[in-house]
């Protein structure tokens, strides 16, 4: 038994039972089962390219903070999930570490590491891959393909520094039903044929590996938004931001322009606006802002989209959003 | 208690809510605690100017003799809280941490400890406005809540800003106490005295008594012993921390705001607590001192919790040793876990605005020693603010020293140190003890 010791504290004495570290586990374990969905659907490879990625980000991050524990406060490993969400599912494994590398390097460590980051450093991840490897971030492989437990992709594991094999007939011939190759966005864009919002609700349709089924993401978001660790006005001004100004265009050309519904469901914009865009370090503090932020992303959103050479926007109008935020708001 | 008076009790924006753990101490009645050999009066106990002491040492006093005076108008006379003789007037600690000057009063064990003081007054109803306020004065009171500001000033606002409303600050937001509560179920008939005496002071015409929704049987009491007065009302707020701010409870139950900087009665409000309101009940008419207070002694740490009438003076070691505590790792805080100070000294006396005695212990003490993290920007400190300020920002500034920045520009003066966001920040950054730090060197820099 010690000697008794007063202890001099500053007010207040008492502390609400959570931490940084409890509010980071949290989001690693509602992104868990997307991640497990997208494992689900496109077997080993993606889970090979998720163990690839989050160990890049890890890595990275012990690289750069050789001196003090960073690593336990599990916000590398979600921008590892969060990045690896991102990517297509035949991504070869040596891209997705690069990509964790730069996410966690450039996007975070560079800014002065937890909490100082202006960018979601998945985001600048994802970016960096999509300006250097422009072909094999849009090659799409066919969602729940024969025996995706029991064989990779083809391009997973390509050598590093080399160009990944094309797949697309390879896609072809494990495809259970016709693939095309092309995510509904591209779909929509250049034929102008909308998938069905049921299709993108349960995600049978082609695209990254978090893109798959919107209803698992809107559920992971709700229980990060019911436990009160993500914002649920910045998804709802995101779809704020994007049903409208979708509606917008539709109405002005229903051939070309697709339904709100459909800018919603499709793409990245589900799991944009429920993990990306909520990131708290890159996201407003106060409440107004957070609005602003939301609407700004959820428009940006629909106007690279419709007009952009891009079919997907969600990630620059979140780089957007997260450069629009000032500190102090 | 209807369900429609639920639906309608008023509330603030932001604020938090933390364990109450009132249950163990507001089930039970007030007791009475024993004397201490010696009692410690600091002469500064309120805020103004600290008393000049009226006793020189070796002299005896009687209980109830003032032994102290008023020094000028914001400041308040103090009398001997028992018979015995004077020791010494010395350099002692205090709440705040230094030393202050002090009467040290040695007891007489033998004596009966009545009130042998008193200095009469007319009947109640027939004091003037000025009259009251100057017996308020005289019987030492000051806001027993915790701020000790001398009641008799809030008593009489000056005549540029007339005021109309009395709000009666029932709220005892603070976790752990529930001094005010028990004093509301036990003497609402001095705290009704105290209130239209109050009233009869300030000229104003009704009165509000504004009591969280988790002291419902003290609204009940209330309300029963008013029924036949239409200016004073009881209501239930939400039960959330800071309602006891006297800024969140206007909010709560006018729906007016105090300007920025300000004070209530800008808006025509005064504020009192029940504490104080029950005691000018109690001891005006009999033209008795403060002598004595009741201080909510709780907290994991200690043996038999409770409320209990704490003579003036009684040093929080006697107290706990009359109560018993336990702990290796003991953290002492006078008043609530929210905003009271930590002792490291056990001779620290009990005073007028002493509202509590908590003794966090052990596990409670140590879970709080916890890593501080990088702000995360989670916002929650923002959605806690109840003066709606950035305190992410203030705190981010305050790391940078730009403490006339944090003031001009993000308003840290309106801070009053509730400290909502210390308590819900996740990475655990010491906000207030920022905020407090950069207030001072504030003040400092600007004189």
């Amino acid at each position: 038994m010690s000697k008794p010791t007063i202890e001099l504290r500053a007010t207040p004495h008492i502390h609400a039972p959570h931490d940084v570290v409890k509010i980071m586990r949290n989001v690693v374990f509602a992104s868990l089962p997307m991640a497990a969905w997208s494992i689900w659907s496109y077997g080993l490879s993606a889970l090979l390219l998720m163990l690839a990625v989050v160990a890049s980000c890890l890595l990275t991050e012990r690289l750069f903070n050789r001196h003090n524990n960073t690593l336990g406060d599990w916000s590398t490993s979600i921008t590892g999930i969060l990045l690896f969400l991102t990517l297509p599912p035949g991504f070869p494994a040596w891209m997705g570490m690069l990509a964790g590398f730069i996410a966690i390097g450039m996007g975070k460590v560079m800014f002065g590491g937890l909490g100082m980051n202006v960018f979601n450093p998945a985001l600048i991840g994802r970016a960096f891959v999509q300006a250097a490897f422009p072909v094999a971030i849009t090659t799409w492989i066919p969602a729940f393909f024969e025996g995706r437990f029991t064989r990779l992709i083809p391009s997973t594991l390509t050598p590093p520094f080399t160009i990944p094999p094309e797949t697309a007939a390879w896609s072809q011939q494990v495809a259970v039903d016709a693939f095309t190759g092309a995510t509904p966005l591209a779909v929509q864009k250049f034929d102008h044929v909308a998938a069905p919002a049921l299709h993108l609700l349960t995600g049978t349709t082609a695209g990254s590996l978090g893109e798959g089924s919107a209803l698992i993401i809107l559920a992971c978001g709700l229980y990060l938004a019911l436990r009160r660790i993500l914002d649920w006005r910045i998804p709802l001004a995101v779809m704020a931001g994007t049903w409208p100004s979708a509606e917008l265009f539709h109405w002005i050309d229903p051939g070309v322009y697709p339904d709100g519904l459909f800018m919603l469901l499709s793409g990245g914009l589900m799991p944009g606006a429920w993990f990306m865009a909520t990131d708290m370090v890159g996201s407003p503090v106060t409440p107004r802002g957070v609005v602003i932020y939301g609407l700004l992303i959820g428009i940006v959103t629909v106007v690279i989209r419709l007009f952009g050479g891009l079919t997907e926007g969600v990630m620059y109008a979140i780089l957007l959003g997260n450069a629009a935020t000032p500190p102090d708001r | 208690m209807g369900l429609l008076q639920q639906l309608r009790r008023g509330s603030f924006r932001h604020g938090i809510h933390p364990p109450a753990n009132k249950q163990v101490t507001a089930a039970q009645p007030i007791r009475r605690l024993a004397f201490a050999e010696r009692l410690v009066i600091p002469l500064g106990q309120h805020i103004g100017r600290p008393s000049r002491a009226l006793v020189r040492k070796g002299q005896e006093v009687v209980r109830g003799q003032p032994i102290a005076a008023a020094d000028g108008f914001v400041s308040v006379p103090i009398h001997a809280p028992a018979t015995g003789r004077i020791h010494d007037i010395r350099l002692m600690p205090t709440a705040r941490g230094e030393l202050s000057e002090s009467i040290v009063l040695d007891v007489y064990k033998a004596d009966t400890q009545e009130v042998r003081w008193r200095e009469p007054v007319a009947a109640p109803n027939t004091l003037t406005p000025e009259q009251i306020v100057q017996a308020v004065q005289a019987i030492g009171m000051v806001g027993l809540g915790g701020a000790a500001f001398p009641s008799h000033v809030k008593l009489s606002p000056p005549d540029d800003k007339p005021v109309d409303t009395l709000v009666v600050n029932g709220c005892e937001c603070e976790p752990y106490l529930s001094c005010d509560h028990r004093v509301m179920l036990e003497r609402p008939r001095d705290l009704i005295r105290g209130i239209e005496l109050a009233m009869r002071a300030a000229g104003v015409e009704r009165a509000i008594i504004g009591i969280e929704d988790n002291k419902l049987d003290a609204v009940a009491v209330l309300q029963d012993a008013l029924r036949d007065n239409p200016c004073i009302r009881a209501r239930a707020v939400e039960t959330k921390y800071p309602q006891g701010s006297e800024k969140m409870l206007i909010k709560s139950l006018t729906g007016q705001e105090v300007p920025a900087g300000g004070l209530p009665a800008d808006i025509g409000i005064i504020v009192n607590n029940v504490g104080t309101l029950a005691a000018i009940g109690r001891l005006l008419p009999r033209g008795e001192g403060l002598t004595e207070r009741v201080v909510t002694v709780t907290g994991p740490g200690v043996a038999r919790p409770g409320n209990y009438i704490v003579p003036l003076g009684t040093p929080i070691g006697f107290v706990l040793q009359q109560v018993g505590h336990q702990g290796t790792h003991t953290d002492f805080v006078l008043g609530g876990p929210m905003m009271g100070p930590s002792v490291s000294d056990l001779r620290t006396p009990i005073t007028k605005g002493t509202s509590g005695l908590l003794v966090l212990n052990d596990s409670e003490v140590l879970k709080e020693t916890r890593r501080i993290w990088p702000c995360i920007k989670c916002g929650q400190c923002v959605s806690a603010c109840p003066m709606h300020l950035n305190p992410a920002q203030l705190g981010q500034l305050a790391v940078k020293r730009e403490f006339t920045r944090m003031a001009d520009e993000y308003h840290l003066n309106d801070c009053f140190e509730c400290g909502c966001c210390a308590y819900t920040c996740p990475s655990n950054i010491p906000l207030v003890q920022h905020f407090r730090v950069a207030k001072a060197y504030n003040r400092e820099h600007a004189a």
